[in-house]
């Protein structure tokens, strides 16, 4: 076993870090937020400068053929950053159901557009009753001559203000919790029969609710059994947002020890009272407990057994989910007063960090699924 | 020992009920249930209709508005309050400045604050904590210096909470900066909000809400008069203010009406083919946390009903379990709801800032659109009023003995 980072793996790392560093300080992410849409065009350039927006992609499509390890660093680097950017929607989401859902030609026509920053790309899945349950769809795709129909209503659509094309579940067959009967559609915005309403999240970042009133959807993969493609993709953002979260965590962790060391009540800094070192011991606890789970799933994403691969993706959420809450709680209640306000860092991270619990399913809604089988644990 | 209430306590209960069901608007207590944002309008409407009443004040001497009420009626009242999401009396008028004044001031500030501080006529805001004087309160820098009948004071007060709302404000400035002990050189001043000299500049909290100010002071020239009893004797007071009412900080009925609410909603949540009720996992968290809040709710009336034996103004120690306990499962309820909600707790609603008049846009249910800003502001609840930690050493220094 090896965890330490290749050449090129820590050429990334540098390079990235040194970009938020010098690009997304408090201010500048101010900055960033305010700009129309809610994020920087002028962010994302460099993103595709630097090769991050197709990093996951082939060389042929304009890319890198990074791995999960890729995917980690830049993520982690996000996560301390606070990145406003579409990445997730984007390159993860979007990017990841083209490679696992379309076939060689809208491949080869969109992957090169979303390496160059061009293509904006959005997945539309949660619907007012689905809750976390990717299979849950009543949205309906209907074919009409050559052409396949879209109605119904999305929420919550990640970055879907600002997508070219949203990915959107629709169902072809069955009822509306069936796993099979599911396809995937490509809608262009704008375009008849769309309504997109756009809003900030919680967090600083967007989301829109998506409304399809007979739009027109290209089917990317079989209309009728998209689910295991999704399920894919939907793994591996989990691993991504676990990464991410070990960079928000680590960053609110940072926070916490520091300011502990600098403030000074009762003639002393605060970090000298042992009640609080113990304190932030545990929440270095848990801040490594999440990075090994981030890590596991960064490693086992690539896996081709579903079901190992995403039980190890659904215990890291659990994990990360878990750690996360306590972590940020902490690390708020440590800075006291200026921990609630936005006009202090670790307020941010703290928000960032309830958000990524909740995408993708909250901890207890994995934990409930995984607690369903035969355990987590590798068979001896 | 008999644990229950008697007939005259509860015949009291009843009629607290129907007073705050039938003279506070169903409209001001529908919007607190909810935790969405009750208006200054609002707390003047709620406030004044209560001390019409003669309920505004209970708990201060019966010549300005008391009502000699045994602890047990005090507890009922405020538990009745809390239940039917009425808007508590402005604490900083009711249960801090109130009592001080009415304690240590003189009969002039007395004619001319009390019934105006209970009748919110005059809005108070609390100006002890600073930048560098927060668990540290006596710590405080904010100087007042005398000059013939004046004084001057110069400084800087932080969290001021609703400051831009408030006519007057209640200030700890240091006056003997010599003194032997730094509790010593302190003294409680009262000083009105449009003296020249006085800036307020907004403190924007986590959920995006106005809630809490810096207050800077500039060369501030206040009365002499406005002194609260002696020079020099500030911390005695504050320390009678933090003293007072110390069984409502567990606001078990606002956990309790949270707690019913939860359940309502639950109905209408869907996980999967069910409503989320029938999910077995979040009854058993919604369950522990009803039992948490029965065990508190004892403590608090064991609190309340060994306050008969104690001399006013001397916390009971046992209060800081209150404290602790209260505000962590107050927090525990904005975690459940926002675990009900799921992914509708993600959107921003822009229009849901304090005083903003535009509807919030409605996207999702209506109910998910409070439940982050409310877990997110509630973390506050641990840090305010003595931070958990301080509970923490408080108890064990005075129950524990260390
Ligand atoms: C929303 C809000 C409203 C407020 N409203 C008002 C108001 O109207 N008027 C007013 O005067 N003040 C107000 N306050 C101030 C509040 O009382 C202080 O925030 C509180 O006293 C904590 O001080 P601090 O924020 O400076 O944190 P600090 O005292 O710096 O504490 C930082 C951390 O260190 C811990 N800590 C400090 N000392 C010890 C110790 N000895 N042992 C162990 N742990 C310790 C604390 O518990 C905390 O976790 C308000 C605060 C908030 C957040």
């Amino acid at each position: 076993m090896d965890f330490d980072l290749n050449d090129d793996q820590r050429l990334l790392k540098d390079s990235v870090e040194r970009l938020i560093t010098d690009k997304y300080g408090f201010d500048q992410r101010r900055a960033n937020m305010a700009a129309p849409g809610g994020w920087s065009r002028t962010m994302w350039a460099q993103f595709a400068e630097l090769g991050l927006l197709g990093l996951p992609f082939a060389e042929e499509h304009g890319g890198f053929g990074g791995g999960p390890v890729e995917a980690m660093i830049v993520a982690e680097a996000f996560g301390r950053g606070l990145v406003l950017e579409p990445y997730l929607a984007t390159v993860i989401l979007g990017g990841g159901l083209i490679r696992r859902a379309g076939d060689a030609a809208t491949q080869a026509s969109l992957l090169p557009q979303i390496a160059s920053g061009e293509l904006l790309l959005a997945f539309a899945h949660v619907e007012p009753q689905s809750r976390y349950e990717l299979h849950n769809v009543a949205t309906i795709a209907r074919q009409d001559g050559a052409r396949w129909r879209l109605e119904g209503d999305k929420g919550v659509v990640l970055h879907g203000d600002c997508a070219n094309k949203i990915l959107v579940t629709a169902r072809t067959a069955g009822s509306t919790r069936d796993r099979t009967g599911i396809g995937l559609f490509l809608v262009d915005v704008p375009g008849e029969g769309v309504s997109v309403r756009g809003y900030p999240t919680q967090d600083g970042l967007r989301a829109a609710e998506v409304s399809l009133a007979g739009a027109t959807g290209i089917p990317l993969g079989d209309p009728a059994n998209a689910l295991p493609a999704i399920e894919r993709v939907v793994d591996e953002a989990l691993a991504f947002l676990a990464a991410e979260a070990v960079g928000v965590m680590a960053a609110m962790h940072a926070s916490t020890v520091d300011y502990m060391k600098q403030r000074k009540q009762f003639g002393r800094a605060i970090g000298d009272f042992q009640a609080l070192q113990h304190r932030a011991v545990d929440m270095l606890v848990l801040l490594e407990q999440a990075r090994s789970m981030a890590l596991l799933a960064t490693m086992m994403v690539a896996e081709d057994d579903p079901v190992e691969r995403h039980k190890v993706a659904a215990a890291a959420k659990v994990q990360i989910g878990r750690s996360g809450r306590k972590l940020g709680q902490e690390a708020v209640q440590l800075h006291g007063g200026i921990g609630v306000t936005m006009e202090y860092m670790v307020g941010h991270y703290f928000k960032r960090m309830s958000m990524i619990e909740i995408l993708f399913g909250d901890a207890d809604t994995h934990l409930a699924q995984l607690a369903e089988g035969s355990g987590v644990l590798e068979a001896a | 020992m008999d644990l229950s209430f008697t007939p005259e306590e509860r015949a009291f209960r009843e009629e607290m009920r129907r007073f705050f069901r039938t003279e506070i608007p169903a409209e001001i207590r529908e919007k607190a249930g909810k935790g969405e944002h009750v208006s200054k309008a609002d707390l003047i409407t709620t406030q004044q209709a209560m001390n019409k009443a003669g309920l505004a004040t209970p708990h201060w001497p019966r010549a300005w508005g008391g009502r000699d009420w045994t602890p047990v009626q005090t507890y009922i009242w405020l538990d009745e309050m809390q239940t039917n999401s009425v808007p508590a009396p402005l604490a900083f008028n009711t249960s801090m400045v109130g009592p001080v004044i009415a304690e240590f001031g003189s009969e002039a500030q007395k004619q001319r604050f009390l019934p105006a501080t209970a009748n919110l006529d005059i809005w108070w805001c609390q100006g002890f904590s600073e930048p560098g004087a927060g668990s540290d309160l006596a710590g405080l820098r904010t100087s007042a210096v005398r000059d013939g009948d004046e004084w001057v004071v110069n400084g800087q007060k932080t969290w001021t909470t609703l400051a831009q709302h408030a006519d007057w404000i209640f200030c700890l400035c240091r006056t003997d900066p010599n003194a032997a002990k730094k509790q010593q050189g302190i003294s409680f001043i009262l000083i009105d909000m449009k003296t020249p000299g006085i800036t307020v500049r907004p403190i924007q909290t986590l959920d995006g809400g106005h809630e809490v100010n810096e207050v800077w002071f500039d060369e501030v020239r206040v009365p002499y008069e406005n002194l609260v009893g002696e020079e020099n004797k500030g911390w005695d007071y504050a320390k009678f203010l933090l003293g007072n009412e110390r069984t409502g900080i567990a606001r078990v009925g606002v956990s309790k009406a949270r707690l019913l609410r939860l359940r309502e909603l639950a109905k209408l949540e869907r996980i999967g083919d069910k409503p989320l009720i029938e999910d077995r996992h979040f009854r058993e968290k919604l369950t522990a946390l009803e039992i948490e809040l029965r065990a508190l709710e004892m403590t608090q009336l064991r609190v309340v009903a060994g306050e008969r034996d104690r001399p006013r103004g001397v916390p009971n120690p046992m209060s800081s379990i209150l404290k602790l306990k209260g505000s962590e499962i107050q927090q525990a309820t904005t975690e459940l709801l926002m675990e009900l909600v799921g992914p509708y707790a993600m959107p921003y609603h822009a229009g849901a800032e304090p005083e903003g008049d535009n509807d919030p846009q409605s996207i999702g249910p209506e109910y998910a659109a409070e439940a982050a800003p409310t877990y997110f502001n509630w973390r506050k609840i641990s840090i305010y009023g003595g931070s958990n930690e301080i509970q923490r050493n408080i108890l064990a220094k005075a129950i524990l003995g260390f």
